[in-house]
Order: C-alpha cells, then sequence, then structure tokens
C-alpha cells in the first residue's frame, strides 16, 4: 500500500467515495424514467451480450483451423424475421413508455405552482409569484406540483435538473413549460444545457429544494414586497390597459376577467384557449389576435416592455380569474406564513378590485 | 504477365478510339451511354436544386400562413407589370433555348448561334427589370436591414403603390411582418437572379464554343443539359411570381 | 503459410510490382492535381482526410486536456467553445462525411461494378477541389479568430450573439456540402449507368448499395442545409428576418432546416462504413453475406426512414407533443434496419472459415462499438429519456460511438482491406493488429465514461464542470491518450508498408469482388478487358474453380 503515490491514492479514494451510475433522484417523475432508463440499460445489456457471446462463439467454432471449408448459407428467412421483429416489439414497447413520461413531464397538473424563468446571457432570473427573485437559484417546496414558465430574451437556453430529470429550452419570443414535484429536500444542478456562447458553462446555479416549513421561513426572508401579479397591476395602469379593458358597456376592449383558460372567440374566426402563451402573444402581436366584436385598435407593446414586464402583466390577468386565483390561494395559504398572507395580497387585491378601473 | 497485358490492353483502346467519335470519353463504352449518364446527372442535379429552393418554399409557407394580412400588403408594393413583363421574358427565352437545342440536335450552326443569342439577351432582360425592381425596394428602404421602413404599411395614402391597390393602414404589429416578406422576398428572388447570371455565364461561354462548331457535330449533351437547367430556372420563376406577386388576386 | 490465414502473398523472390499502374502512369504533381482518375482522387482525398482528421484530432486532445480539471484552466471559455466548434466543424464537414465515401467509395465503386472509372471524372475532380477550398476556409478560419458557434450554427446565437467569423466557417461548410452532393450525384450515376455486362442490381457487393443509400441522402438532403446556411449569412450581413424571432421570424425553422440535412448527414457517414463492413466480414469468413437481400434493403430502409426522423433532435425545443409521438415513432423504425444489418453480419460468421486479420478485427470492434451507439440512440429517440439524456455527456458519448466507434473503426478496417489493391504492399499484420487493439481499448477508455457522465447530468459543450464530475472525465481524458496512440500506430505502419512492405499480389485475400480480380495497383482503367459478371456475388465457389482454372492454365 505505501507504495502507492499519495496522489493516486487519493484519486482512488476520490473516486470510491463519489461514484455513481445516476443521479439523486427528487422528484416524483425521476424514479419512473429511472426505471424506463433500466430497463432500456437492462434490454441493450442483453442484446450486447447476445451479439458478443455470437461473434464470441463463432469465432472459436468456426475459425480457419477448426473449420476449413466454409458452408454457404444464402440466409434463413424465420431467422431474419425473428431479429427484426424481436427488436421492432422490444423498440415500440419503450416508445410507448417513453411517450408516457414525456407527455407526464410536460402536461403539467392543473394545480402546479406557477414559478417563471427568464434565461440570458449568461444567468437564469427566477420570478415567484409572490415577488420574490432570485438569480441562478431556484428555491422550491416538496411535495408540490411546481410549473415552469420558461422564456429566453436572447438566445436558446436550456433549463436542466438533471436530480429532477426534467430538462426544458428557453426558447426567445416563446413560453415553454415543464413541471415536477420534487420529494428530496437537497440543493441539486441547475445547467444551461444549450449552447449559448461563450460563459455557457457558467450559466449554472442550484436548486435548493426545501420541506413546506423551510420554504414558509423562505419566502418569508425574501420577499421583496409585491408579488409578480402587484407589479403587473402597477404596469397595466401605468401602461393605461385599463383605458380599454375595463368592464363598462362601452369598454373599448374585452373584460381581462375570467380571461385567463376560456375559450375565445377570434375575428378571423375559430376560437382559442387564452393561455399564458395566447396572452404573451396578445400583448406584442395584438392586431393577429382580436376578439370577436371588437375593433383591431390595440397598439403592439413589441419593445416597451421587457420579458419580465410582460410576465408580470401575465400573472396579473391570471389572477383576474377566480378559479385560478382560488386555485393560487390555496397554493400558498398552506405555504406562507400568517404575516406573510397579510403582507402579499397577491391572491387578495385583485379579489376586492376585481377589475380595475381607471 | 501484367506488362504483356498491358500492351494488349493499349492495342484494344487505340482499336476503340478508331469506331468511335473522338469526343466519346474513355471510360464510355458508346456515346449512348455517355449520353444518358450526363443526362442523368443533370437530372438528378435539378433534384438537388429543387431541394435548394423547397427549403425557401416551405419557409414561405410558413410565414405566408402565419402573417397573411402583411403579405398581402407587402405584396402589393411589387409591380405586377413588371413580374408580369419578366415571366413573359423566361417563357420566350425557354422557347427560344428549346430551339437552340433543336439547332444543336439537327446541326445548324448559325440558328443555335441566333437561339442562344437570343436566350441570352432575354436573360439579360429579365435581370434588368429585376435590378430595375431591387432599385425601387431600395430607395423605398423595404429591403430589410435596420434601415427598413414600415411607412408605406402604416400609412399607405402616402404610398402610390399601396394607395393603388387600395391598402388600409396596418396596425404596427402586424406591419412590421411585412419585413419577413421581404426577407424571403430578396431571398427567393435573390437565389434565382444569382442561378440567372450563372446561367448567363455559361451562355456566353457556350455562343463562343458554339460559334466555333463545338455543338454542331452530334455531341449535343452539353446543349441538352444546359437546356434542362435553363427551364428549370424558369420554372423556379414561375412559381415565384404568383406566390410573391398575386397573392390577394385570386 | 500458417493455417489461420487467408493470406496468399506470390513469391516474394520473384513477385514485383506491376510496371504499368495507375500510380506509375504519369509523374509530377500536375498529372496529379489535373487527373481524372477515380483512383487517384480518392488518394488526393485520403492524404488530405487524414490532414484533416489529425487537426480535428489535435483540437480533440485539448478539449481533453481542458476537461481534465474541474475549471477552465488551460484555456478561458470562449477559446474552449473555438476549439469544440471547430472539433466538430472540421471532423464532421471534412472527415466523416467524406470518409469512406470519397476515398475508398472513389476507388472502388467503379472497380466493384466493373467500370472504367466515375460516370463524371471532371465533376470528381472538382468535388476534391471543393473540398480542399473549403477545408482551407475552415482552416483559414481558425487561424484568424475561429468561430464559437458550435458545429450547429444555432439562431440567433450565430445570427445576433457572436462576433467571431460564423460567415467565412459557413462558407467552408456550404463549399463542403457542394462537394459532398457532386459526389453522390456521381455515384448513383455511376451505379445507374456503368454497371459490367451481368451486373444487375443484386449482384453488387454491398458497399455499393450502402455507397447508393449514401448517396441519395447526399444529393437530397445537403441543398437544405445550404439554404439554411445562405439564410444565416444574409441574416447576419444585411438583417434579413426569416430566423429572427425579434421581426418575426421563428428560429425553430432552422433548426428544422438544420436537422433535415444534419440528421440524415450521420447515416451519410455510417451507411459507408458499413458496406465496407459487409465486404470485410464476407472476406474474412469465407462465406455470402448472410441474407444478401435483407442487408441490402436495410441500407435503404434506413436512407429513406433517416429523412423522417429529424425532429427527434427537437425534443425538449417546445415543437407539439404529437409531433414529438410521431417523430419517436419513426425513430424506432430505424433502429430496427440496424439491428438486422447487425445479427446479419453476425450469422455471416456462423459455419465460415474465419481468420482474424487486422481488417477483421477492426470489423469485429465496428460490431461490438456500433451496436453500443446503435442502442443508446435507441435511449435518445425515446422521448421520455431523451428529455434527461439530451444535450448531456449521454448523447457525446452516443454519436462518438457511432461517429468514431462505427465509422472510423470501418474506415480503418477498410482501408487496410483495401491498402493491397491501393499500393500493391501489404501493411505489417502483427503491428497493426496491436493497433486495432489499442485503437479499440482506448476508444472504451475515452467514450464509455462519457455515458455515465452524461445520465449524471454534465451538459455538453462545458468549459468547466462541477468537481464531482472530475473522475470520470479523468479516465475520459486518460482514454484519450491511448487513443491517440492507435491513431497513430496505422499512419506510420502504413507509410513505412509503402516501401518495405511485402508485394501483396492481385488478391490476396482471396476475395471475390471485380477489384481483386484484376492487378495491383490497377491500371488507370482499371481492366484490361471489361469484365463480365457471369457468377453470384461473393461466389466463393467461383473463385476456386477460376484459380483451379488458372493454375491449369499455367501449368501447361
Amino acid at each position: 500500500m505505501s507504495h502507492i503515490s499519495p496522489t493516486i491514492w487519493q484519486f482512488l479514494v476520490k473516486w470510491m467515495t463519489n461514484f455513481a451510475l445516476f443521479p439523486p433522484e427528487a422528484s416524483k417523475i425521476a424514479p419512473q424514467m429511472d426505471a424506463l432508463y433500466f430497463f432500456m440499460v437492462l434490454v441493450s445489456l442483453i442484446g450486447l451480450t447476445i451479439v458478443v457471446l455470437l461473434i464470441v462463439a463463432f469465432s472459436i467454432l468456426y475459425n480457419k483451423e477448426r473449420h476449413p471449408v466454409a458452408v454457404q448459407i444464402e440466409g434463413s428467412t424465420l431467422l431474419e424475421a425473428t431479429w427484426t421483429i424481436i427488436p421492432l416489439g422490444l423498440f415500440l414497447m419503450m416508445f410507448v413508455w417513453g411517450a408516457l413520461i414525456y407527455f407526464r413531464v410536460f402536461t403539467p397538473p392543473a394545480n402546479a405552482m406557477n414559478i417563471y424563468v427568464v434565461g440570458k446571457q449568461w444567468m437564469w432570473k427566477v420570478e415567484h409569484p409572490g415577488g420574490q427573485h432570485e438569480i441562478n437559484a431556484l428555491h422550491v417546496p416538496t411535495g408540490r406540483a411546481i410549473q415552469l414558465t420558461i422564456i429566453s430574451q436572447d438566445v436558446f437556453h436550456s433549463f436542466s435538473i438533471p436530480a429532477f430529470r426534467v430538462k426544458r429550452e428557453a426558447i426567445p419570443g416563446r413560453y415553454t413549460t415543464v413541471w415536477f414535484e420534487a420529494t428530496t429536500p437537497g440543493t441539486y444542478h441547475l445547467f444551461c444545457t444549450q449552447y449559448c456562447g461563450t460563459e455557457h458553462s457558467h450559466m449554472i446555479g442550484d436548486v435548493v429544494v426545501l420541506t413546506p416549513e423551510d420554504y414558509k421561513k423562505w419566502l418569508a426572508s425574501s420577499t421583496s414586497g409585491a408579488s409578480i401579479a402587484q407589479n403587473g397591476e402597477r404596469l397595466f395602469a401605468s401602461l393605461s390597459c385599463a383605458a380599454c379593458h375595463n368592464t363598462r358597456p362601452d369598454a373599448r376592449g374585452p373584460s381581462l376577467a375570467n380571461v385567463y383558460g376560456a375559450k375565445l372567440p377570434l375575428a378571423s374566426g375559430g376560437t382559442v384557449t387564452a393561455d399564458d402563451a395566447y396572452l404573451r402573444e396578445a400583448i406584442l402581436n395584438p392586431s393577429q389576435h382580436v376578439t370577436q366584436g371588437y375593433a383591431p385598435i390595440m397598439p403592439t407593446y413589441q419593445g416597451q416592455v421587457s420579458e419580465e414586464g410582460i410576465i408580470s402583466l401575465v400573472e396579473y390577468i391570471k389572477n383576474l380569474n377566480s378559479d385560478y386565483r382560488i386555485q393560487q390561494t390555496l397554493n400558498t395559504t398552506d405555504l406562507l406564513p400568517e404575516s406573510e398572507q397579510t403582507a402579499a395580497p397577491a391572491a387578495k387585491a385583485p379579489a376586492t378590485k376585481g377589475l380595475v378601473k381607471p | 504477365m501484367p506488362d504483356s497485358s498491358a500492351v494488349e490492353h493499349g492495342a484494344s483502346v487505340a482499336a476503340e478510339h478508331e469506331e468511335h467519335p473522338a469526343y466519346l470519353r474513355h471510360h464510355f463504352e458508346s456515346t449512348e451511354q455517355q449520353a444518358d449518364a450526363t443526362n442523368f446527372a443533370m437530372w438528378l442535379f435539378l433534384l438537388t436544386e429543387i431541394m435548394f429552393f423547397g427549403g425557401l418554399f416551405t419557409a414561405y409557407l410558413i410565414y405566408r400562413n402565419w402573417y397573411y394580412q402583411a403579405f398581402v400588403a407587402a405584396s402589393h408594393q411589387l409591380s405586377i407589370p413588371l413580374g408580369g413583363f419578366n415571366t413573359l421574358l423566361l417563357i420566350v427565352s425557354s422557347f427560344t433555348m428549346a430551339m437552340g437545342v433543336w439547332c444543336a440536335e439537327t446541326r445548324r450552326k448559325s440558328g443555335l448561334v441566333l437561339c442562344l443569342c437570343m436566350t441570352l439577351v432575354l436573360g439579360l432582360g429579365f435581370l434588368g427589370v429585376k435590378s430595375v425592381e431591387y432599385r425601387e425596394k431600395f430607395e423605398k428602404h423595404h429591403v430589410p436591414s435596420y434601415h427598413y421602413s414600415l411607412n408605406s404599411f402604416l400609412d399607405p395614402d402616402s404610398d402610390e403603390a399601396a394607395k393603388a391597390a387600395g391598402d388600409k393602414p396596418l396596425p404596427l404589429d402586424v406591419a412590421r411582418h411585412t419585413e419577413v416578406y421581404f426577407s424571403l422576398y430578396f431571398a427567393m428572388t435573390g437565389m434565382h437572379a444569382l442561378h440567372m447570371i450563372i446561367g448567363v455565364g455559361i451562355l456566353v461561354f457556350m455562343i463562343f464554343r458554339a460559334q466555333a462548331g463545338a455543338y454542331t457535330t452530334g455531341h449535343v449533351t452539353f446543349v441538352e443539359n444546359f437546356g434542362l437547367y435553363w427551364h428549370f430556372v424558369d420554372i423556379i420563376w414561375i412559381f415565384l411570381f404568383p406566390l410573391l406577386y398575386l397573392i390577394s388576386r385570386h | 503459410m500458417s493455417e489461420s490465414t487467408i493470406v496468399k502473398l506470390p513469391d516474394q523472390s520473384t513477385a514485383r510490382i506491376p510496371k504499368m499502374n495507375y500510380l506509375s502512369k504519369e509523374n509530377g504533381i500536375l498529372s496529379w492535381l489535373l487527373t481524372g482518375d477515380h483512383k487517384r482522387i480518392a488518394i488526393l482525398y485520403l492524404i488530405s482526410l487524414s490532414f484533416f482528421f489529425f487537426i480535428g484530432g489535435a483540437l480533440a486532445g485539448l478539449i481533453r486536456l481542458e476537461l481534465l480539471t474541474p475549471q477552465a484552466d488551460l484555456m478561458a471559455t470562449d477559446t474552449y467553445n473555438k476549439v469544440f466548434t471547430m472539433h466538430g466543424v472540421i471532423m464532421i464537414f471534412f472527415f466523416l462525411v467524406p470518409s469512406v465515401p470519397a476515398t475508398l467509395g472513389n476507388f472502388l465503386i467503379p472497380m466493384m461494378i466493373g467500370a472504367k472509372d466515375l460516370a463524371l471524372p471532371k465533376i470528381n475532380l472538382l468535388s476534391w477541389y471543393l473540398y480542399m477550398a473549403g477545408g482551407l476556409l475552415a482552416l483559414y478560419t481558425m487561424a484568424t479568430g475561429g468561430v464559437d458557434t458550435g458545429w450547429t450554427f444555432t439562431t440567433p446565437l450565430s445570427t445576433h450573439y457572436v462576433n467571431t467569423n460564423v460567415l467565412t466557417t459557413g462558407l467552408a461548410a456550404f463549399i463542403a456540402g457542394f462537394s459532398s452532393i457532386f459526389t453522390g450525384l456521381n455515384f448513383i450515376v455511376t451505379i445507374h449507368k456503368m454497371r459490367a455486362p451481368g451486373m444487375t442490381w443484386f449482384k453488387l457487393p454491398l458497399f455499393v448499395w450502402a455507397h447508393y443509400a449514401a448517396s441519395v441522402l447526399m444529393v437530397l438532403a445537403t441543398p437544405v442545409v445550404a439554404i439554411a446556411i445562405v439564410l444565416v449569412a444574409l441574416e447576419r450581413t444585411i438583417g434579413i428576418g426569416v430566423f429572427d424571432p425579434t421581426k418575426g421570424g421563428d428560429p425553430i425553422l432552422f433548426q428544422h432546416l438544420f436537422w433535415f440535412y444534419s440528421h440524415p448527414a450521420v447515416y451519410i457517414m455510417i451507411l459507408p462504413g458499413m458496406g465496407v463492413i459487409s465486404e470485410v466480414i464476407s472476406t474474412f469468413s469465407r462465406k455470402r453475406v448472410f441474407g444478401y437481400t435483407a442487408v441490402a434493403f436495410s441500407s435503404v430502409a434506413i436512407a429513406i426512414f433517416g429523412f423522417f426522423v429529424w425532429a427527434h433532435h427537437m425534443f425538449i425545443m417546445g415543437i407539439s407533443n404529437y409531433a414529438v409521438l410521431v417523430f419517436s415513432l419513426l425513430t424506432m423504425l430505424v433502429a430496427v434496419p440496424s439491428a438486422i444489418k447487425i445479427f446479419n453480419w453476425t450469422f455471416t460468421l456462423y459455419k465460415g472459415s474465419i481468420t482474424f486479420e487486422t481488417p477483421m478485427i477492426y470489423a469485429f470492434g465496428f460490431m461490438g462499438l456500433f451496436t453500443i451507439g446503435g442502442l443508446t440512440g435507441v435511449f435518445l429517440g425515446v422521448s421520455g429519456t431523451d428529455i434527461h439524456l439530451t444535450e448531456t455527456y449521454f448523447i457525446v458519448a452516443h454519436f462518438h460511438f457511432v461517429m468514431v466507434g462505427g465509422m472510423l473503426m470501418a474506415f480503418l478496417s477498410g482501408i487496410h482491406f483495401w491498402w493491397p489493391k491501393m499500393t500493391g504492399r501489404m501493411y505489417p499484420e502483427k503491428i497493426s493488429q496491436l493497433a486495432a487493439v489499442v485503437t479499440f481499448i482506448g476508444f472504451n477508455f475515452t467514450f464509455f465514461p462519457q455515458f455515465i457522465l452524461g445520465t449524471l447530468g454534465m451538459p455538453r459543450r462545458y468549459a468547466s464542470y462541477p468537481p464531482e464530475f472530475q473522475i470520470l472525465n479523468v479516465f475520459s481524458t486518460a482514454g484519450a491518450t491511448i487513443l491517440g496512440v492507435g491513431y497513430l500506430l496505422p499512419v506510420l505502419y502504413l507509410v513505412w508498408s509503402l516501401r518495405y512492405g511485402k508485394i501483396a499480389g492481385n488478391n490476396p485475400w482471396q476475395a471475390t469482388g471485380l477489384e481483386w480480380q484484376t492487378q495491383s495497383p490497377p491500371l488507370t482503367e482499371n481492366f484490361v478487358k471489361m469484365p463480365i459478371m457471369d457468377h453470384d456475388v461473393y461466389d466463393y465457389e467461383w473463385l476456386e474453380a477460376q484459380q483451379e482454372k488458372e493454375k491449369e492454365v499455367a501449368s501447361a
């Protein structure tokens, strides 16, 4: 032992202690994905073993010394059909299993808590509904479905949390979503996995999973005063949106109450579900998303509002939907400490005001 | 052994050369095989060209679907008479080119030179008209860039073409997408014009060669293949014209 | 001669290289630079490809050295970004895509089908010049500051956010693309129109089938990336907005156009390699390839399905969930023909009479590594696991297993296999077997740890990484050193063999292909008189009968 150089020794010790074949499973989807992953590893190993064993066996049995004259064989339809159909069956099985997981990862449950993520060269900006801002970090509680609504303000990025087995591209000009439910408290890696320029490898951070109690404390300690919806409300007022979007009978714009999630008839025909992406589009390209019965008079806000500003507006409009608000209230009441509930009227403010009046 | 076979081979090569015309390249067995192979190669090349323009057409279809209103307004900035005239030029040039191929096949040298010259003039005419159209776009700041101007779309009364088409003012967010239209317009017609320029260059080369009698000895593959290329470039225009100029004319 | 080899060399004391051959026909540098001979062009390609391979390899070495430690300490992050971009650009556009087709394909397709040359020799030479122009432009780019977009040129990064030489690199790729289009076009025309009498489609060697399938992909897919590059260039220079989200363009469209080429491109890279393996396995087990038709059609099937799977590179990019379903399903289908090939090759060994010369060892290496590479491809094609594994080192390991473990092994196998035909001399057997084994071991050391790294979540294209990934990276770098030795060895002994190798004679391997029935190195016209394909493909009984006849003639 004493002959081993200390460097190598350290190296070996480090290897033995750190060795892992897969990252920690810290979300609900992780074990499901790992089950498929290990199933595929197993199938691959069996397949590889069969091929290698056959090659080795044939090499031994039929090498030239032992088997000097080759027997010409045309082929065998039966055999070939076998190794067409069995892999095809296995691959299709993996396909179905994988697709089920894929749909699970990208179909958030209705009651998920929404956190916004904006990617830019080279940092992640995270906005919690209560107005907490984070850079290159994400704090989430265990046991709660969290939906991330992701957008990039410059180039493609990709928001990846290996421990949760989720990853989603941040695309300029388009919302993407992904959801997860963290299960194990701890600190995990957050990576940008889509190459995004010089400091790509520094666009990393920590995902901190907290127990609900710790999360409450964290929320209380890092609040910035105003929730996203409140910021949105302010922006809504300063952009004079309410000049048209009010509930007066002669209003020039449609009322935004309960608009989120509703099916809207469009002036150009057809209907559309007003989701985050639609709300964003309607702010930036209003003329192409005119609701039936209204004139296309709304100006575009492209270039006037930052991505964060649009997120605030979207969140505000979402909060004008009573169902969503109730859901968010349920989400936050058992999370927020008592003092926080009164201090963060994200859920309440629109309820009292209902619709903003100029 | 190898030496003797080489001698044998040399003799057989010499024998072959006596039987066949000089333009038969050594690795082909017969002129038919040679013509067949080069023709087939040309068709394959045109297939790659289709895929090349196919990418542009795909992009066009997607954006036209998204931004139909902007595309209609932007297309009003193009002059249908000029575009139509250009279409006519190309169709006639296709005809003269086809006549040229016929002249080559029937070994009429002066006819071939005349047809090629006419094709050249018509091709140059097309490029001339195109440059007039391009210049107008430059003057109106309709070339996508940092100087791109939306005036014609925000305020159609200030713009003759838009006024003539009876355009209504577009909201800013719709008008902005005219830039996508002009991006595609310049990419598509630019790529087409580049093909025309290459074609014109080859035509000049061919006219000199034809004058020297290179294509009227029975070896017409080059003329035929160039004819295919020229027709192909015409066909691309036949698609571009309605897609870019006639969006709102049903 | 020992029983365990099939090598039959002529008597070394009397044998000599034929005086008349394609190498000796004309001399001087101009006779090479203006040649129309497919064999000479193949040699030109072989030399220039090796040059670019070692440049790309040196860049790979730099990448591995940088990743030895978790910090970006060997070079700054932007240098690292340029290095991996140039590694990708050079290896893909200037090595992998042309590797087997432009060298072995160029040299062998006319000989295998009994033709004197490719149908369009001038176009063939033009491809080489385009290739060189593109390659030198890429080197110039590297020398004058490099480019850091990644070889994928992702918009809007490449159009608006980097200040490096995107235009010249794009132009280099564009030119190389045309070189590849012309090569493919030439092959298709040649295979259609230049076959010798009796050479029907189902008597074509599988090498030719594989090249035919790859050529179709080259001809149909490459123009699409060409137009995508043109649009990127226009967006960068004059500011058109086809891919620019701020102007209403869609960056995802670029991804579609790009991958419409770049996915089929991986089949352009691997199919010719599969062709090599078919020839080698058949020859060294003295057997017809098991299920010839299935192997031939599986090449075509890969080419066809290969066109319709491009969006599996975009599963997490916000394309519709239903598009993901379709593309994932099609990806599963494209995996099947590869599985068919592997099993057919394996069963070609069954009841064969196997020997283990260097090409065969490389071929065995190919089969093992390609199986791993192919199966891990399924992990990425299955939409669920793709979410976790994409954009990590898993994908890096996957495509290096296919491209380096697969394609490069096949390339080396083919180079050794046809070396006697190309040069008239044998390579030294023992040291080359050693090189093959060293390459195999080094390769696994280098890339297998990367599967684990990827599963652990280490993202690709990172100059620095969290320290817990270091151990596996150290393994990988150590393996790369061994791999480097494995690649340098062949260069040394192959060059050595040009002068000191044993005289090979016409057919040292006793192989059945038409190319082996003529002298080595061949005449410029390939055959003394036009061959007639009066027997089946891989017909070893015909070969024996033929040799009996020759013996009788010689003794009489």
